[in-house]
């Protein structure tokens, strides 16, 4: 039985190699090199690119998260592979290992080095969330954000006091299936399905939506946010440069979830103004029908039903799954 | 169990498992409605005519109740329940709904003005329209939007109670109150399936009227595939 | 004399049967499978008329359910005629047998193990806690590759970005099976069968504690997949497996087979982690000390807390959520005064814990095979075992890092972003573990060890890359896309499918008596393991550059990317059907009997014969020493199986007194 077979007696003869010297060494080199190349080589290019402040931040953490990361996995692999390859079973061995049941120190250090790692990372994770120019990471802070870009509009009413390029610009996101509209209360809220932003100017996005969960992404901007039918969710970036942009609906949504996507640009600000200006009067007809703008909208009830409407029995655009003496309540 | 008996029972239940798969696969996976083609016979970049009814009910299916789309098949003129067909890239594509439904406040009264045709503009009735207020009036039934060209066509219906009390019965609708709304848009140049749906939440009995014949292919939603 | 006179009560496997002896009467007339279909369908016909019965309007109450007269759809009716199916399974199983015989006054026959041969025990339901191991084996195998041809439908249709194999509807719906399926039913894929069958052999138990409840558990299996399946006729359900309202409450009668067998699979869960944990905890045979606990045992005993501390809070939203489709409550519908967010948070509570409870069972298999394999002691065994409780502890945490862009708190992000980093602590301990046992040992490159040396490489993939995810700034590209996707396959199928393939390889000459071809073995694993990660590995690249989940339409400059996940797929696929051959083919039709030990284990399941007696032991085998005594001059053997008495006697007192005044 195994169990029973006596431990081996090692190095007897020949000198055994100092295999920790070893793989320090060959890990120092390797851990160096790699994360010479995340650094120089690869960080640059990492997604999601440098097109707005917080794509910045995110590309930033991504690449020191891989800096971080790098070292560690390349220690596991070495040792793994070392250890395969300099303690594999030789032909007609039949003996057992040596009896090894721990090593206080070498347990003591792994464990003090991953706790350090991790409250290094949590530390460094916090800093950039909070700080610096990625702040608030472009991620859906809800309602009442805590991370604010200067001047930042949080109520309706002075998200409507007309655009000025020293404020943020705020864009309303109505998420519905299966498209997205974009709302710009500082033009006299007008509605269109094209995202269009300025340069160099804190935007903040009003994500909501009138069905069901979506999830505002916009690539490039490095903005996420989910859509929830009656919440305001939060979202901030500052676009650095001109370019295009690619929205897409990141929370499955039905149907033609997979075919919810759009496109936009960051354009300079004066074009930006112009564009918008054309647009305020380009859809006018029709914003003079849109509900008045609010942070949240709630289409199973409608004021402003015609009696013709009234008269069949509906009182908005439920679909009856509800009937419509349910109560609603606040 | 001997040999041959395990091997036999082997066999059968490899069968039947394969059986099953194959089974599954096309009765459940592959099916789908017919495709109506319009693009048979028609050179790329010549224009088509193509034409659509939406019906209350949709007394063909085994949903009865469900609102729905019909496409008349251009070779033998029956009205066909599907929601797919065929055009040929670049062409011009001349549409013409017939909206037999009465009216439905839209969830998003944006989507009242007529985007992506020709000119800007429907024809509700042979009169060029280009906004229709689905809220202050009773003038939408449904939608005919394609997204991913930017089209956007609210298909007027019948304005008045009575009409809306007496719609047509019967699926494919031939008789009772409708409008004809008719419009132009051109087709991408590129081939591929670009979806197309209603905007009106008229699946009644689900949550925000956008469940069943909303999210059922056949019904309220479809593609338009363009070849080349 | 103790244990003799106590055995019949106390350490008989299974206790008493509920079907009568074996071979009583005909096949078909006693209680097992088809009894069951034939119960449930009769079960079905009535539940579904009865929901039609009560809930379609009448003349009398037009308006209670308006709702199903113009939705063409009676959710009420399906979701009755699930549960009165579910019933008439059970009855048909003779699930109830024991009970109504209890309650007529009637004795149960004793003695329920099931020491014949033949394959019928295997269609009933049993006692035999080796019986229900290998039901779990063959089922979660079925449920595996089911699951696996629902994927390779997904990366068919994903190998061109614009041209579609499968209707947009079609696809969701296969999203959503493939995933529900694979999360539900693989949280049982270790703990089902190698559990189940080994755990009272690994701790010196003649029987399980809880045996109707074991079967019970199990025999719910086919009931959640095949209700699951049955949504694809009902039209499927197109919200993925994480079924967010309220696109689930809006979503056709499909969604009512996805909340129903889900629920049901928790309450599966539930069963199985009860049995299991009052087995390790009160069945351990003397000298079996916490100490001495097999790794795989601690593992399992992990999954099982977590299991049964998680799984109700899932059946309960499972429970709102058929509620809000058919009694048309409004628990998550914001306008009505409900919330998305209360599910959001009643499916992570359960939905992360889920996440460690389909990875420390590939932890438990991997740490107690590697000391088989090295021939050396576990290195660190309180550290491994502390690893197995902190992953337990701190799963509870974290399930908020799935709602850092939701719109929840912010002030809560920095803390969930702490939780989930501090996890991968006691997870690393594993690989401190892992690694100190490979040091200076002498590796034996069988099948098994090649697993689990995957499994170590794979998880170490998977885990680094769920520290991205935990940092709020880089969560907020990754968060949804093809990134998260690649993550949580690298640590579930890369983990713990790779652990349970080492398991089967390991274990299967225990369980069955019979040994898988080795060379077909070997040709298995390196095809899974260079097409796994063939497979997964562009993904996390997919999902950097922009391609969300469950999307059948992606950009372009994709496609190559794609093209090559989905052909590597297809490998990874032909991978998993070698080892069905070799599975079918050795167990079926060659049969190499291996009755002994041929790993030369120091494991206590190895130390009775393959496969074990129908008893497990012919006493209560006394524990001398740990599991992993490899190489220790003068180790005593693991177990005395054939104790003095008085040994014994001494052992079991104290035990038995205290199971008496419990």
């Amino acid at each position: 039985m195994a169990a029973e077979t006596s431990a081996p007696a090692t190095g007897a003869g020949e000198r055994e190699p100092n295999h920790g010297m070893r793989i320090f060494i060959i890990w120092l080199v390797l851990a160096l090199a790699s994360d010479l190349l995340i650094w120089f080589v690869l960080g640059p290019h990492l997604p999601p690119g440098d097109l707005a402040s917080a794509a910045n931040g995110q590309q930033f953490d991504i690449k020191v998260m891989s800096a971080m990361a790098a070292p560690v996995m390349v220690f596991v692999l070495i040792q793994f592979i070392y250890s395969l390859i300099v303690w594999r079973h030789r032909e007609g061995d039949e003996e057992d290992g040596p009896p090894i049941h721990g090593n206080t120190r070498v347990q003591v250090t792994w464990i003090t080095l991953t706790t350090v790692i991790v409250l290094c990372l949590f530390g460094f994770g916090t800093y950039e969330l909070v700080n610096g120019p990625g702040a608030g990471a472009g991620s859906g802070e809800g309602p009442s954000p805590i991370v604010n870009p200067p001047g930042a509009e949080l109520t309706v009413a002075q998200q409507m006091a007309p655009y000025s390029a020293s404020k943020p610009l705020v864009i309303q996101v109505i998420a519905q299936q299966w498209r997205f509209t974009y709302r710009y209360p500082q033009f006299g809220g007008f509605e269109t399905t094209y995202l269009a932003v300025p340069q160099n100017q804190w935007v903040e996005f009003d994500v909501t939506s009138i069905d069901v969960i979506h999830d505002f992404w916009a690539y490039q901007l490095g903005v996420k946010a989910d859509a929830d039918p009656g919440v305001n969710n939060v979202a901030y970036t500052k676009p650095l440069q001109l370019g295009s942009i690619t929205v897409r609906c990141d929370e499955l949504c039905g149907l033609w979830h997979g075919a919810m996507y759009d496109y936009g640009s960051v354009m300079t600000q004066s074009a930006f103004q112009s564009w918008a200006t054309a647009s305020q009067a380009h859809f006018a007809d029709v914003t003079k029908m849109l509900p008045p703008y609010a942070t949240t909208y709630d289409p199973t009830e409608i004021k402003q039903l015609g009696t013709v409407l009234v008269k069949l029995g509906l009182t908005g655009a439920g679909g009856g799954y509800y009937p419509p003496n349910d109560p609603s309540q606040p | 169990m001997s040999l041959p008996v395990r091997v036999g029972t082997l066999l059968v239940a490899f069968l039947a498992v394969v059986g099953g798969v194959i089974f599954v696969v096309i009765h459940f996976l592959l099916a789908g409605p017919p495709v109506v083609d319009y693009a048979a016979g028609v050179a790329p970049g010549q224009p088509v005519s193509i034409m659509l009814q939406e019906d209350p009910q949709n007394t063909v299916s085994n949903h009865p109740d469900w609102v729905s789309y019909f496409i008349k098949d251009p070779k033998t003129g029956a009205w066909v329940h599907t929601t797919l067909f065929q055009v040929p890239a670049g062409s011009r594509v001349n549409v013409t709904i017939l909206g037999y439904d009465g009216c439905t406040p839209l969830r998003n009264p944006f989507w009242g003005m007529v985007t992506g045709t020709i000119g800007g503009v429907e024809d509700v009735n042979g009169s060029p329209v280009s906004v229709l207020n689905s809220w202050a009036s009773c003038s939408v039934g449904h939608t005919f939007s394609i997204p991913g060209i930017g089209l956007n066509v609210p298909v007027a219906s019948p304005t008045t109670l009575s009409a809306n009390k007496n719609v047509c019965g019967l699926s494919p609708c031939t008789s009772g109150p409708h409008t004809t709304v008719t419009f132009s848009f051109n087709a991408p140049k590129s081939d591929g399936d670009y979806f197309w749906q209603c905007r009106v939440p008229c699946g009644l009995g689900y949550l925000d009227g956008f469940g069943g014949p909303m999210q059922t292919i056949g019904f309220m939603t479809g593609q338009m595939e363009v070849v080349s | 004399m103790a244990i003799e006179t106590e055995a019949g009560t106390t350490q008989r496997p299974g206790g008493p049967d509920p079907v009568g002896t074996p071979g009583a009467g005909a096949w078909w007339a006693r209680p097992a499978l088809h009894t069951g279909v034939i119960g449930a369908i009769i079960g079905y016909a009535f539940g579904h008329w009865l929901g039609n019965y009560w809930a379609v309007p009448t003349a009398n109450s037009p308006a209670a359910y308006q709702q199903i007269g113009t939705s063409d759809g009676n959710d009420f009716a399906i979701v009755l005629g699930y549960t009165f199916m579910l019933v008439g399974w059970l009855i048909g199983l003779g699930v109830f047998n024991d009970l109504v015989k209890l309650m007529l006054g009637k004795r149960l026959p004793q003695n329920g193990h099931e020491a014949n041969g033949g394959v019928a025990k295997y269609f009933r339901f049993t006692l035999d806690h080796k019986v229900v191991g290998i039901q779990y084996l063959i089922g979660m195998i079925i449920y595996f590759c089911t699951a696996g041809l629902l994927a390779m439908g997904i990366r068919t249709e994903l190998l061109s970005p614009v041209h579609h194999v499968f209707s947009s509807s079609v696809y969701v719906e296969i999203v959503g099976e493939h995933g529900t399926m694979m999360m539900m039913l693989m949280t049982s894929v270790i703990l089902g069968p190698f559990g189940n069958y080994l755990i009272p052999l690994m701790i010196g138990s003649k029987r399980v504690a809880f045996p109707r409840i074991e079967a019970l558990s199990f025999w719910l299996t086919p009931a959640a997949f095949l209700v699951l399946l049955s949504a694809l006729p009902l039209g499927g359900f197109h919200f993925g497996w994480t079924g967010y309202p309220t696109l689930s409450v809006q979503d056709t009668s499909g969604a009512d087979a996805y909340a129903f067998a889900f629920g049901l699979m928790g309450i599966s869960m539930i069963l199985a982690s009860f049995n299991i944990l009052v087995t390790v905890i009160c069945y351990r045979a003397p000298g079996m000390r916490w100490g001495r606990l097999p790794m795989f045992v601690w593992g399992i005993l992990g999954t099982g807390t977590m299991m049964a501390l998680a799984a109700p809070i899932l059946s309960g939203g499972m429970y709102m959520l058929l509620l809000d489709r058919t009694a048309q409550t409004a628990f998550f519908t914001d306008n009505l005064g409900g919330s998305t967010y209360l599910y959001e948070d009643l499916f992570w509570f359960f939905g992360h814990p889920e996440v460690y409870i389909l990875a420390l069972p590939g932890f438990a298999i991997v740490s107690e095979l590697l000391p088989v394999f090295t021939r050396k002691p576990l290195f660190g065994y309180k550290v491994a075992s502390a690893g197995m409780i902190g992953v337990t502890l701190l799963s509870f945490f974290v399930w908020q890092h799935h709602l850092f862009d939701s719109g929840i708190d912010p002030d809560m992000r920095p803390l969930y972003m702490l939780t989930t980093e501090l996890i991968s602590i006691p997870t690393g301990f594993i690989f401190l573990v892992g690694m100190g046992t490979l040091w200076k040992a002498k590796i034996r490159f069988t099948v098994p060890m090649l697993f689990c040396l995957a499994f170590y490489f794979n998880f170490l993939i998977g885990g680094i890359s769920g520290v991205y995810l935990s940092d709020v700034p880089a969560d907020t590209t990754e968060h949804g896309s093809f990134f998260v996707m690649a993550h949580f396959h690298y640590t579930i199928m890369g983990g713990l499918i790779f652990a349970f393939m080492g398991g089967c390889y390991y274990w299967l000459p225990k369980m069955m008596g019979i040994s898988l071809n080795e060379k077909l073995g070997r040709v298995h694993f390196w095809l899974m393991f260079i097409a796994f990660n063939s497979t997964f590995l562009p993904l996390f690249a997919v999902g950097l550059a922009g391609q969300p989940r469950r999307v059948f339409e992606y950009a372009r400059n994709l496609t190559t990317l794609n093209d090559w996940v989905s052909i590597s797929s297809f490998f990874l696929g032909v991978s998993i059907l070698i080892f069905i051959i070799n599975f079918v083919w050795s167990t079926v039709v060659v049969r190499n009997r291996e009755t002994g030990n041929p790993w030369k284990s120091r494991g206590l399941e190895w130390q009775v014969s393959s496969p074990p007696p129908a008893d497990n032991f012919e006493t209560v085998p006394v524990v001398l020493s740990g599991p992993y005594e490899y190489g220790v001059k003068d180790a005593p053997p693991v177990a005395d199986l054939n104790p003095p008495v008085g040994v014994l006697a001494a052992g079991l007192s104290e035990s038995e007194t205290a199971r008496a005044e419990a």
